[in-house]
């Protein structure tokens, strides 16, 4: 009798408990530095409202398409006006803390949307040339490509604990080593050939000097990308550049319909009339995803990127997994890398990775050290990429100089935790001595 | 007495660490050159083809061989180090590589990688350069300004990294790497704006900065710069090993959270490091930017003015082992490369890129004492790690 007045019974419990939720400082940090993002963009936003007069075009396909799809015109103002109201309530939503869990992602998407579309209307506003919203995405698919490309060489290689700084010295040898065998074979299957192989030696100097002789990996990284410029430099003034005819002309890929899949309208032309290499990338992400996540192998290289010892004390050999994780990691650089030659221009010259390997090493960090995320990202920056050289076109009075350092500035925000937080494996970067 | 031993015994090891290390740096270097001349011979068709008759005709392939590598050795080393005007060029060159290595060796000591150089130095030599064309001052006081405002500028952009990583734990190698290239972008950006285009140019370049800004020449190539890294060193030296701030530098670099135990700010000297690092590789800008070039007057600001200092300091700090002296030998000697690189170029046709790559091949090889004592039979293999970044352990 006692016991039941006592003790309400089991399942009602949940419901009457009532759950504080204690914020950590970490994320109450991360929320409000978001929100304040958001917010800032949003009264950008609101600024440019007052600049953005007529209405814009958006072209949804080029002029050449079989398909001719409607150019959208849309009202530049209200439009601008809507994106702003829409960042600063999502900001509100932010700073108060109203939203949790799923809202939140939610909410976030709403924003980015909110911002790209306001963005481009206002860019687009006004201008006699329509947007093309075709060019855009195609553009991104094809930018993307290596920054997706060594986005996963760079995520293979830190999830087994080894950073790699030298996913820019790696495509530039494979670039190289792409555009000197094209051009005296003719062949693009020996280009990406050479382009792999290339790309795997630069990783196994990574290696060798990082696992084998214990070097400081980010220090590795940067002298081994001076390295590869030193060299690629080196053989394409001595001995490429003087016989460029012959040493310097590579054919280039032809993009391969997919049947059927490319004449849907818009997105057939952009996703499935792509480069072999586009389809590569796309084909990489899932298998590396698949041996991270869904092998046993995957399941050691993770072990020995967050605790070595452990990994060795249950008979893993942290050496050989790691080296195994950077050669196959190279592999990835390695087609990366043909994209600059045989995948775009067909010829080589000094430097022409031009800092795509950093950007690809922030999409790593940006994707939190996942493979897919970190596609994403890189898809995410080709897009940005793209969008200030079609920018550069409908002569916007934003410099595209500023929208090329967004990947950039994009990182700086993510690794100082303002939005989320990013954790790379535990033991990356920290040699393995027994 | 056992004390008196223990000390010896102390003196004795240090003393063969210092000699293992230049024995190392000597053998890393001789081994990058070796590397350097099969590179050569193996890019020159004509040289090359004359291989396939090694067996038969071996005088023929080794003599090409020898000439080839030999012409191009000899025209880089006289270019260094062959004539006073050759000299006076080695430390032109040599300048920024000093004050941007030091800028990433005293950053080493507190136990952190300042891979934003680069960056640092481009936003200064903006600010240098700007204040040298577009205001006018008396001479002295013209160049201090121009210097002083450089200064400010790369050490807030380094002191930037430095509260991000005390505040929020964000990670200097890569916040720097970023910072770099939003550097180049601003500068790409400012090169177009009226402020700092020349006018009646349609190409991104600055107008000529006036001789009341830029450091006076002294003899040949030899210019007031060179000194002031020389005195940007010693300072590195004393701030290091004689003040209290070098102390709470060393005492972070060893080891962060016995710092913090014994009361040091370990945020407050992450972000003075940073600051201080910023305006040394800042002073690497401000050469460029100031330092007069072969025609006697400073290269007008573009997009390339700095090259790649802040990269190449990298390798002369860790070539220094992170100490002034040292770092001031490293600049010397990769000055010295680049500097012979261009004789060597024009001489030998021999193209300035072997430079970077011996560069890079010696510091790969200092970077693993292993493997030079593998490859060099009378060096003895040690296990310990070598300190790489001279971290006081």
């Amino acid at each position: 009798m006692s016991t039941e007045s006592r003790a309400p019974s089991l399942t009602d419990a949940p419901e009457q408990l009532d759950f504080e939720v204690i914020e950590s400082r970490d994320a109450r940090r991360a929320r409000i530095s978001t929100g304040a993002l958001i917010g800032i963009v949003g009264v950008m936003l609101g600024v440019l409202f007052f600049g953005t007069e007529g209405s814009a075009s958006f072209a949804l396909s080029d002029a050449f398409a079989d398909v001719q799809l409607p150019t959208i015109v849309i009202p530049g103002a209200p439009v601008v006006a809507v994106a702003a109201v829409a960042c600063l309530l999502v900001a509100a939503g932010f700073l108060s803390g109203r939203l949790r869990g799923r809202q939140r992602t939610l909410a976030g998407v709403i924003a980015g949307l909110a911002v790209v579309i306001g963005f481009l209307t206002w860019a687009a506003a006004g201008k006699d040339l329509p947007f093309p919203v075709a060019n855009q995405l195609a553009g991104t698919v094809f930018t993307a490509t290596p920054l997706i490309l060594g986005a996963l060489c760079g995520s293979l290689g830190e999830r087994a604990g080894v950073v790699n700084v030298a996913i820019e010295g790696q495509f530039l040898t494979a670039a190289f080593a792409a555009a000197l065998v094209g051009s005296v074979t003719k062949s693009i299957p020996a280009a990406l050939f050479a382009a792999v192989l290339a790309g795997v030696m630069m990783a196994a100097v990574l290696a060798l000097f990082a696992i084998k002789y214990l070097v400081d990996q980010v220090v590795l990284g940067v002298v081994i990308n001076l390295l590869a410029s030193g060299i690629t430099g080196f053989l394409f003034d001595q001995l490429v550049q003087p016989n460029s005819r012959a040493l310097n002309n590579a054919p280039t890929m032809d993009t391969i319909p997919i049947p059927l899949l490319s004449d849907i309208p818009l997105l057939g032309p952009v996703l499935f009339d792509q480069t072999i290499l586009v389809y590569l990338a796309v084909i990489s992400v899932v298998v590396v995803w698949f041996l991270l996540y869904r092998t046993r192998w995957g399941l050691r290289v993770r072990a020995v990127g967050e605790h070595p010892e452990a990994a060795d004390a249950v008979g893993i050999s942290v050496k050989r997994v790691r080296w195994q994780a950077v050669l196959v990691a190279g592999v990835f650089s390695g087609l990366g890398g043909a994209f600059f030659t045989v995948g775009s221009i067909g010829s080589f010259s000094k430097d022409l990775t031009a800092g795509n390997g950093f950007i690809a090493l922030a999409a790593v960090i940006m994707g939190r050290w996942h493979p897919v995320l970190a596609a994403t990202m890189a898809l995410f920056f080709g897009f940005v990429v793209q969008m200030a050289s079609q920018l550069q076109t409908l002569n916007t009075p934003v410099p595209s100089q500023f929208l090329l350092m967004l990947p950039y500035l994009a990182t700086i925000i993510a690794v100082a935790g303002l939005i989320g937080r990013t954790r790379a494996p535990a033991a990356d970067g920290v040699p393995y001595a027994k | 007495m056992m004390a008196e031993t223990l000390r010896t015994s102390r003196v004795r090891e240090w003393a063969r660490s210092r000699w293992r290390d230049w024995v190392i740096t000597l053998a890393a270097f001789v081994l990058a050159l070796i590397v350097g001349a099969i590179l050569m011979i193996a890019a020159d068709p004509a040289v090359s083809s004359n291989f396939a008759y090694l067996f038969t005709a071996p005088g023929l392939a080794l003599g090409a061989a020898w000439t080839k590598v030999s012409t191009a050795y000899a025209a880089l080393l006289n270019g260094a180090i062959g004539s006073p005007e050759a000299l006076a060029a080695t430390t032109a060159a040599a300048a920024p590589l000093i004050c941007a290595g030091l800028a990433v060796g005293l950053a080493f000591r507190a136990g952190l990688f300042n891979i934003g150089a680069q960056g640092q130095a481009i936003v200064a030599s903006m600010a240098a350069a700007y204040v040298g064309f577009a205001w006018s001052l008396p001479p002295v006081v013209h160049l201090v300004v121009a210097v002083a405002a450089g200064l400010i500028v790369g050490g807030v952009w380094g002191g930037l990294v430095g509260w991000l990583k005390a505040r929020t734990g964000a990670h200097e190698v890569i916040v720097t790497i970023m910072m770099n290239y939003l550097a180049a972008g601003l500068l790409a950006w400012t090169l177009t704006t009226t402020a700092f285009q020349r006018p009646g140019r349609a190409d991104p370049i600055s107008p000529e900065v006036p001789d009341s800004a830029a450091f006076p020449q002294l003899w040949g190539q030899l210019h007031l710069g060179f000194f002031v890294a020389l005195a940007a060193a010693v300072a590195v030296g004393w701030l290091l090993e004689r003040s209290t701030v070098g102390f709470a530098i060393r005492a972070v670099g060893a080891n962060p959270s016995a710092a913090g135990t014994a009361g040091m700010n370990v945020g407050t000297t992450t972000i003075v490091t940073m600051t201080i690092a910023g305006a040394l590789a800042g002073l690497a800008g401000v050469q460029a930017a100031l330092g007069p070039s072969v025609n006697g007057v400073p290269v007008p600001l573009t997009e390339g003015l700095v090259g790649t200092v802040g990269f190449d300091a990298i390798t002369v700090a860790l070539l220094g082992r992170s100490r002034p002296l040292g770092i001031v030998l490293a600049g010397l000697l990769f000055g010295g490369l680049s500097a012979g690189g261009l004789a060597m170029q024009s001489v030998a046709q021999t193209p300035l890129t072997l430079t970077l790559v011996l560069q890079a091949l010696v510091v790969l090889f200092v970077a693993a004492p292993q493997l030079v004592a593998t490859l060099v039979p009378f060096l003895k293999a040690r296990k310990t790690r070598v300190s790489l970044t001279g971290v006081d352990a």
